[in-house]
């Protein structure tokens, strides 16, 4: 304590003491709070920066207009039209393999150096830069696997990167299970399949979902990877749509062809040096961060729907 | 002892049991006692016998040397003070320990007509499972509608067609007293029961898959003394379909349900033998001890 | 009655075969489930494999040597120098910038959060960090260039367009909220015996955060330092964006610079021919800045296992 000295402890003045270490308290409380406020700014001060320059963009043309060379007339449908099929695609690869993995690692996994091994580097390729699963898109599915600079090789590069997301999650929803439920089960004589099957990932699903949710929405901004695969930034037409005329009416051409997506639409318009552009980025900005903030905003409503639902 | 008739004191068939009833019990007098539920006359057939099992929780020797014979159709009762190993045999018999590492099991459990040790390294604990059933002390309905829990052990077996499944659930609900209870709400969500209707639900869905012998492990610790009474009766119903074996903390439930009782203490079994016997004229010192209250 | 067989018969309701099925298909499921779980792992072998093969190859050309201490880096030009020391000269200033920013702020905040804000605070302001950690990096980007250069070049007439300052700082504020939940969980970790201790020595709040709760819960603290670290270096979008695409060897803030993200984004954008020497830079850079990140990642959660063995 501060009052270590030669003063004898009876000797001190405890009222004072006390007043000045209450001060202290409340001055760094106050200095907390500032931090708090700082960051907050920030954070609007972002929000507005944005909103003032691209919502007067903002406009039903804009949102269904193709890029163009006049800034006036550039909108972003190419872009949230290959956002939209580049995360169908990750979904569809993610959240299967995900769980998947999830399962595995938490219900079947001896506890051995293998399954060390597979959580370690779990645990690691969440911390691997964006950009470098890009590299690894980049040498893996656009050359060696010949997918080329396509929607597929985006939604796989990207599915990738969110993988320990939805692994994570998983697992959490799975540990909170109780165990008596597997109890249960084992004593009617399911099996290990079978309790996982029809009763452990029904009762994770809420959790499975936010995770789900959260990893997309991350999925949606990120950009490194998706360029560094090749994605191009002038992109003035729609891929194929999925949907055809003859037998069997459904086809995935789309998978193969070019695209671009939304940050990257933002990215090439910010590196334009006519002023105009940037207006159109900040529009583009704005979507995003709706994009952003409306399946957070579902992440969190599945979270507590669920909560509620249990009892 | 429990159903119909009329205990010594008056009582009729209340929801309430009174303490004194067992007391009553207790001293000996013939005359007023009322007739045990099975028939003296024949040699009752065991479906169970249970000698020198041992059981290690790794290195913790936890059941040592247990002999205990489990007739058929009657209920047997396992009491003892806490920690005895009651729940550690009981979970012995549908090979429950084999979820976890580090268990191991010694001695025999064999199960008739076939004779086979089901504590045997040869043996599925799946296929145990699929012969005998367990209620626990938690009431632990799935988070699903109450048809769908009665009828888990059923698609557990695969069995899928709507047709078998509606009747098979009913009959089990009915088995279980509660049919008359969720009748109308067989797709409302299991939690909305109350808790003693939860242990019941938990007992259909053990009885939905016609196990041999139904294992209780204290199925009313958890629950309130109308909630007891109503599953105590049941198990004096179900009785005559299935064997039973319960776990009970609660000395004047095994007096008043079972036929058979064994004594626990420290992993052993102290004394094995007709419920009567064991509370009117307990032959081991420990028994006596327990019985009276003086440890617990 | 002795055993005479040792194995049980399954109950009479069970159709044949049944059993057999499903052992079958418990085993498939187990073998699916473990692929997937060993997809972390492929992923990660994938990684270091491309890394690795493209970057032998580029060393077959360029001496790794020159590579380390060559101070331009100018792979497209006729006379080609490849220093990566430029390269790193950016990312760590620039990272050191953002880490100057996070740490005393995330800090502060993480101890205001743990220690002396009420429940209601933290429950507002803990959702607003996620916010800002949800807004995509383009955004950012957009902002950094956008908002905050313009507002520091009034302030520092000396600063150019593309500057490291401005991104450094924006990515202070990017990683603040990851910063804090690490130190905070840490904090709230350390047992309430010591906490508890401390008050009842008479030690207001200020003095038992610091005198004992940021001690004990130092190595985790530490741990969300180098993790933030390994973030700000494998951050792509706002460097690009911000702090120009120029190499430049220095670490002077208000000049711009690329950092090793910036210029694989920059390669990407262009057209280089596969398997050509400027397309192998790339991965020689990501190489380099994957061993960067593996290394602060490494002591991260060595840091942060220890924490947690300690309690």
């Amino acid at each position: 304590m501060t009052v270590l000295s030669a003063t004898p402890l009876a000797a001190i003045d405890y009222p004072a003491l006390a007043r000045r270490s209450r001060r202290r308290d409340l001055a760094f409380a106050v200095g907390g709070i500032i931090v708090m406020l700082v960051a907050m700014a920030m954070l609007a001060s972002l929000v507005i920066d944005l909103a003032a320059d691209g919502l007067p963009r903002l406009s039903w043309d804009f949102l269904t207009s193709f890029p163009s060379r006049r800034p006036a007339r550039a909108g972003i449908l190419s872009a949230w039209v290959g956002t939209s099929l580049v995360m169908l695609v990750t979904a569809v690869i993610a959240v299967p393999l995900g769980i998947a993995a999830a399962v595995y690692l938490e219900e079947y996994a001896p506890r051995n150096w293998l399954s060390d091994v597979i959580e370690i580097n779990v645990t690691n390729l969440a911390g691997v830069p964006s950009i470098i699963y890009g590299l690894l898109a980049l040498g893996l599915f656009v050359y060696g696997l010949g997918l080329g600079e396509t929607i597929l090789t985006a939604g796989l590069v990207l599915a990738l990167l969110i993988l320990p997301v939805i692994i994570v999650a998983t697992r959490e929803a799975l540990r909170s299970i109780p165990q008596e439920v597997r109890e249960a089960a084992a004593g009617l004589g399911a099996d290990r399949w079978q309790t996982v099957r029809m009763f452990l990932i029904p009762a994770a699903r809420p959790g499975i979902l936010t995770g789900t949710i959260v990893g997309l929405s991350r999925a949606i901004g990120e950009t490194a990877p998706v360029i560094t695969i090749g994605a191009l930034t002038f992109i003035a037409f729609l891929p194929q749509s999925p949907i055809g005329p003859e037998f069997p009416f459904l086809n995935f051409h789309w998978l193969m062809e070019p695209f671009t997506v939304l940050p990257i639409q933002m990215f090439n318009w910010i590196s334009r040096p006519q002023v105009a552009f940037h207006a159109n980025a900040a529009a583009a900005g704005i979507v995003l961060i709706a994009m952003t903030l409306l399946m957070n905003g579902l992440a969190i409503f599945v979270r507590y729907h669920a909560r509620r639902a249990l009892r | 002892m429990f159903g119909g008739e009329p205990g010594p004191n008056g009582e009729g068939d209340d929801v309430l049991h009174s303490p004194l009833k067992v007391k009553s019990v207790c001293l000996p007098d013939p005359a007023t006692v009322a007739p045990p539920a099975v028939e003296p006359a024949a040699e009752p057939v065991v479906r169970a016998r249970v000698r020198g099992l041992d059981f290690w929780y790794g290195d913790f020797h936890a059941l040592k040397h247990i002999d205990l014979t489990v007739p058929e159709r009657a209920i047997t009762a396992l009491i003892g003070p806490s920690g005895c190993g009651k729940s550690t045999f009981i979970r012995c018999f549908n090979r429950m320990h084999d979820l976890y590492p580090g268990n191991r099991y010694g001695g025999e459990v064999v199960l008739y007509p076939e004779g086979v040790n089901i504590v045997g390294a040869e043996v599925d604990p799946l296929i145990v499972r699929l012969r005998i059933g367990m209620v626990f002390q938690k009431p632990n309905p799935f988070a699903k509608s109450v048809y769908e829990n009665v009828a888990a052990g059923l698609r557990i077996r695969g069995i899928r067609r709507r047709g078998a499944l509606d009747e098979r659930v009913e009959r089990a609900l009915h088995q279980a007293a509660l049919w008359d209870e969720v009748k109308d709400r067989l797709g409302a969500s299991a939690y909305d029961l109350s808790g003693g209707q939860q242990q019941r639900l938990c007992i259909a869905r053990a009885l939905a898959t016609e196990p041999e012998i139904l294992l209780l492990d204290e199925p009313t610790s958890a629950l309130d003394p109308i909630a007891t009474a109503k599953i105590e009766d049941l198990l004096g119903a179900l009785v005559e379909d299935v064997t039973i074996v319960v776990v009970t903390h609660n000395m004047q439930q095994a007096a008043r349900v079972s036929q058979r009782t064994a004594v626990f203490h420290l992993g052993e079994v102290v004394e094995e033998g007709d419920t009567e016997q064991i509370f009117t004229n307990p032959h081991d010192e420990r028994t006596e001890q327990y019985i009276t209250g003086r440890f617990g | 009655m002795t055993a005479h067989s040792t194995r049980l018969a399954p109950p009479p309701g069970i159709s044949p075969g049944f059993l057999a099925r499903r052992r079958l298909v418990g085993l498939a499921a187990r073998a699916i489930l473990f692929v997937a779980a060993s997809a972390s792992v492929f992923v990660t072998a994938s990684i270091v494999y491309v890394l690795l093969s493209e970057s032998l190859d580029f060393f077959r050309t360029v001496p790794i040597v020159d590579f380390l201490t060559d101070t331009e880096w100018t792979p497209v030009f006729a006379r080609p120098h490849f220093g990566i020391l430029p390269l790193l000269s950016g990312t760590v200033t620039v990272a050191a910038i953002a880490l100057l920013v996070a740490i005393p702020l995330g800090t502060m905040l993480a101890i205001y959060l743990s220690e002396f804000a009420p429940t209601k605070v933290r429950e507002t302001v803990k959702p607003a960090l996620e916010l800002l950690e949800g807004v995509p990096t383009v955004v950012y980007g957009y902002f950094a260039l956008l908002f905050v250069t313009p507002l520091l070049q009034r302030f520092i007439p000396g600063l150019a367009t593309f500057n490291m300052l401005a991104p450094g700082m924006v990515m202070g504020i990017m990683i603040l909220p990851y910063v804090v939940s690490v130190s905070e969980d840490a904090m709230r970790a350390v047992p309430k015996a010591l906490r508890e201790g401390a008050y009842a020595l008479g030690a207001n709040r200020l003095q038992a955060a610091f005198r004992v709760i940021v001690p004990s819960a130092l190595s985790g603290i530490t741990a969300a330092y180098v993790l933030g670290m390994s973030r700000a270096v494998g951050e792509t979008m706002v460097v690009a964006i911000a702090a120009g695409q120029n190499p430049n060897l220095t670490f002077n803030p208000l000049h711009g610079a690329a950092t090793i993200t910036a210029y694989i984004v920059q390669i990407s954008l262009g057209d280089l021919p596969y398997g050509s020497l400027a397309y192998q830079t790339i991965f020689a850079a990501g190489l380099t800045l994957f061993v960067l990140t593996l290394a602060f990642n490494v002591a991260g959660f060595a840091l942060r296992r220890r924490f947690r063995e300690a309690y």
